[in-house]
């Protein structure tokens, strides 16, 4: 075989990470490399260094060690039925990548991830082995995440967490069912049980009350995992069931949803159409609202009908169109959880209503200046000047 | 002195046309006010703006100030408003500028040195060097802005006047592979220029190498697209195949006929829907043929993810009270009636749900495989879902059937008492106290009846 240079190998294994959705580099421990001989920082927030006309943020530089693969996933394009071009790097070629782009500005960091080759075990440590030389050797300051290969040993793991600041496993798929007919050699017990042992690790780190001895670092920016939408034919309902239940086991950072996409030679097991991105949003929405804004999934998920959420309009609106009963709300004198549920009242607006209203009686033009569109809210609130005309006749200017 | 009374200047600017000279100075006459530290939290920032008014509008809101000490909390004010906008886009350039600064590498005398070329809005270069001196403390670098520049020598910060674009290297030996990705984590089914447009602005683009590439990448997106759509997918490769070929057949979950067999099936069961959120199953854990099973609920929350049973603090009860009425804990194997965990989840928490009657049942499969092959003498049914399952029973009452050995048709002696968590959830010291104490009670009529059965052979 003819020796790929070093640029058509990143192409190759950029091009082979780009379906892996999350590219976040925040929420990491404050370091810098002032006072040293290396470079890098992380300093809370996570910067995006450049766009690409897909909308996405480019943050870290996103690779595969490897995309050859023993494991035949049907929606990964590094599946081994695939015809894909392969290639692999070395570990110093991915440690000089990091390097050369990180001196110039081009990015916050690595997300290193691998197709699987010859065991588990053999993969993640070569991936240990990048994070590892980039900050013992290099003293590398920037943002590390690891994918976590599910079976590796718990020994690795705890290596990965040692360098990484996130580590991340894929559950995939939003049903165990859709995981085994599409991944035959994963085991969505084991990707859970990577989770668990990941958590159990996080929790040691950062003990509740105060430690005696300072715990050891382990990746402080957390972990994450992500699921494909689209591909099977689970409802919104069994997707957000399925992340409500990963956020309450494992201390999850963020579930990722990513759009199912037409990848290049797909399998023909699959629904071969544009990726469904306000599909995507809308569930990122719900995923938020379940978070932050004190919803249920069933609450969310009954804002639509048959278990999908509703494309047209945001999960907030959709909830509150079939909750009229509970609207109007009175800014001046609803509780906080009943005001996070007035579409368009974000935490900072309700946070600022009730800031305010302990002074004076808030009228529609107070509320107005502390949210971005008085239009969306007006019809749900009631100010000490405002009522809506008849009880929430929401025509079609609310759900446009 | 009123703000109408003052024209305000930068080093660049031509005398006004009214300006007077130094005599209009006024003198000072003692104490000028009080400026609150929000004003110069506000202030560091608006001073950074370019627009020639800056100095003027912020004199004019401290000299309110001095008048109306609440005013920066009126949200609604024009003034206020203004600066908060100014601010607010000295803060996005600052942004921009740590995001987009593209640093080139030069060797001078055999040492390399970064330097780049940024056009910021605002004056933002002085505020957002420490910055980069931070994240690039061990390089040697500068940047260079057509207002002034910055330069970085591994220990200090300086900076010099500012520059042209010709002044920084036209090329960089990096940047190719950098527009390669750039070009190859593009998504082409996924294409929304506008996302991009409003968080890379088309102005920044000329200082961006990358962005050459931004054009044709739209242009091919949509084929692109259609193409990977529209094309079949391909024989499997020779690699493929020859893996394929030497797989063992998959294996069929035949007859167990062992506990470790038991043991490894579990994980793959699908008897009921449980399996699809818990993180595994949960088999019972002791010894081979331990000649007591204490049979629970389900896996907690800890038990879930640590793949073992009664590691919890309901587990610690157990081993409390086992140890302490005198029961042998390596003649005790511990299992649950309810192999996977169910919960509800709230937050960052699962709360516990007791499982029903059909999963109960569904998992009866595996507990009597593990009653079969450890062929325990003594079986402990701790609560009342341990109880059902073992007695086949829709309901269970503990207070009226603890106490008392059931003799079982297989020859097993079953007790029934409550589950240890039973005595976690009872808020009063004293009713917490009487339960606990009923509980080893009926522990220690176990330990009798394993005595007993010793005796007997």
């Amino acid at each position: 075989m003819v020796a790929l240079t070093l640029t058509r190998k990143l192409a190759i294994l950029a091009d082979a990470a780009k379906y892996d959705a999350s590219c976040a580099s925040s929420g990491s421990e404050k370091r810098n490399s002032a006072g040293t001989k290396g470079i890098g920082s992380t300093e809370g927030s996570g910067i995006c260094h450049s766009y690409a006309p897909d909308g996405r943020c480019i943050s870290l530089l996103k690779l595969l060690l490897t995309n050859f693969c023993i494991y035949d996933c049907a929606y990964c394009i590094n599946r081994s039925s695939s015809n894909v071009q392969r290639a692999r790097f070395s570990v110093d070629e991915v440690v000089q990548l990091t390097l050369d782009f990180y001196r110039r500005n081009y990015i916050e960091g690595l997300f290193l991830s691998s197709g699987i080759i010859k065991s588990p075990d053999h993969t993640m440590e070569e991936m240990v082995r990048v994070a590892q030389t980039l900050r013992e050797v290099h003293l590398f300051q920037g943002y590390i995440h690891l994918k976590v290969i599910p079976n590796a040993s718990p020994e690795l793991l705890a290596e990965a967490g040692r360098w990484a600041d996130r580590l991340s496993t894929n559950i995939e798929l939003p049903t165990d069912t859709a995981l085994e007919h599409f991944a035959p050699e994963k085991r969505p017990a084991e990707i859970r049980t990577a989770m668990a042992r990941l958590r159990g690790k996080l929790d040691e780190a950062k003990p509740e009350g105060k430690p005696k001895a300072k715990p050891q670092k382990f990746a402080p920016a957390g972990q994450s995992t992500q699921m494909i939408i689209g591909a099977d034919a689970a409802n919104d309902s069994a997707i957000l069931t399925r992340a409500a239940g990963l956020y309450s086991g494992y201390n999850l950072k963020r579930v990722y949803y990513s759009a199912f996409s037409p990848i290049p030679d797909a399998s023909s097991k699959l629904p071969l159409r544009p990726p469904p991105l306000m599909r995507e949003h809308r569930l990122y929405q719900a995923d938020w609202l379940i978070r932050f804004y004190g919803f249920d999934v069933p609450e969310i998920v009954q804002g639509g009908e048959n278990g999908d959420l509703d494309l047209a309009i945001d999960p907030k609106l959709a909830w509150a169109l079939k909750q009229r009963q509970s609207f109007p709300v009175d800014v001046n004198r609803a509780d906080r959880e009943m005001l996070l549920r007035v579409p368009g009242l974000g935490i900072n607006a309700v946070d600022r209503i009730i800031r305010s209203r302990r002074h004076h009686r808030l009228t529609l033009a107070d509320v107005a200046r502390m949210t971005a569109s008085i239009d969306k809210v007006r019809p749900f609130i009631v100010t000490g000047d405002w009522s809506p005309a008849a009880p929430l006749t929401i025509n079609a200017s609310a759900r446009s | 002195m009123a703000p109408s009374q003052i024209v305000w200047r930068t080093g660049s600017d031509e005398n006004g046309l009214f300006e007077g000279g130094d005599e209009m100075l006024p003198t000072p006459d003692g104490p000028v006010g009080t400026v609150p530290r929000q004003f110069m939290e506000l202030a560091a920032g608006v001073i950074q703006h370019s627009d020639p008014e800056r100095f003027a509008h912020l004199y004019r809101v401290l000299w309110r100030l001095q008048q109306d000490h609440q005013l920066l909390s009126n949200a609604g004010d024009k003034d206020n408003s203004l600066l908060a906008h100014m601010a607010s886009a000295v803060r996005r350039d600052a942004h921009k500028m740590k995001a987009f600064v593209r640093f080139r590498s030069v060797f001078e005398k055999e040492t390399e040195r970064f330097i780049a070329w940024f056009e910021p809005d605002h004056y933002v270069l002085e505020g957002t060097a420490p910055f980069f001196a931070r994240r690039f403390a061990g390089m040697n670098w500068g940047i260079v802005t057509p207002y002034s520049s910055v330069w970085w020598d591994r220990e200090n910060l300086s900076f010099g006047p500012g520059g042209r674009k010709s002044d920084v290297p036209a090329e960089d030996a990096v940047e190719d592979d950098w527009k390669t990705y750039y070009a190859s984590i593009f998504n082409p089914a996924r294409l929304k220029v506008s996302m991009m447009k409003s968080e890379m602005p088309v102005k920044y683009w000329r200082n961006l190498p990358e962005a050459e590439h931004i054009a044709p990448l739209i242009r091919n997106a949509k084929a692109m697209g259609q193409d990977m759509i529209e094309r079949a997918a391909t024989q499997p490769p020779a690699h493929h195949m020859r893996r394929e070929a030497r797989k063992p057949e998959p294996q069929q979950i035949g007859e167990i006929t062992s506990l470790a067999q038991a043991r490894e099936a579990v994980q793959s069961c699908h008897r009921c829907p449980l399996y699809e959120h818990a993180t595994q199953a949960v088999f019972g854990e002791g010894p081979e043929h331990a000649e007591v099973m204490f049979v629970g609920e389900q896996p907690g929350d800890q038990e879930d993810l640590a793949g073992k049973p009664f590691i919890g603090p309901a587990g610690q009860v157990l081993d409390a009270v086992i140890e302490k009425v005198g029961i042998d804990r390596k003649r005790v194997y511990v299992t649950n009636a309810v192999k996977h965990f169910k919960f509800e989840p709230r937050g960052k928490r699962r709360i516990h749900q007791r499982p029903d009657g059909g999963e109960v049942q569904a998992c009866k499969f595996w507990l009597n495989l593990e009653v079969e092959y450890v062929k325990p003498k003594v079986i402990v049914a701790l609560g009342a879902t341990a109880a059902q399952s073992l007695l086949g029973r829709a309901s269970v009452t503990i207070g009226k059937m603890r106490g008392a050995p059931i003799q079982m048709e297989d020859g097993t002696v079953l007790f029934i008492t409550n589950h240890p968590s039973y005595l976690l959830r009872i808020p009063d010291a004293e009713g917490k106290a009487r339960e606990r104490a009923k509980f080893e009670a009926d522990l220690v009529m176990v330990r009798e009846a394993i005595a007993a059965l010793e005796k007997t052979p």
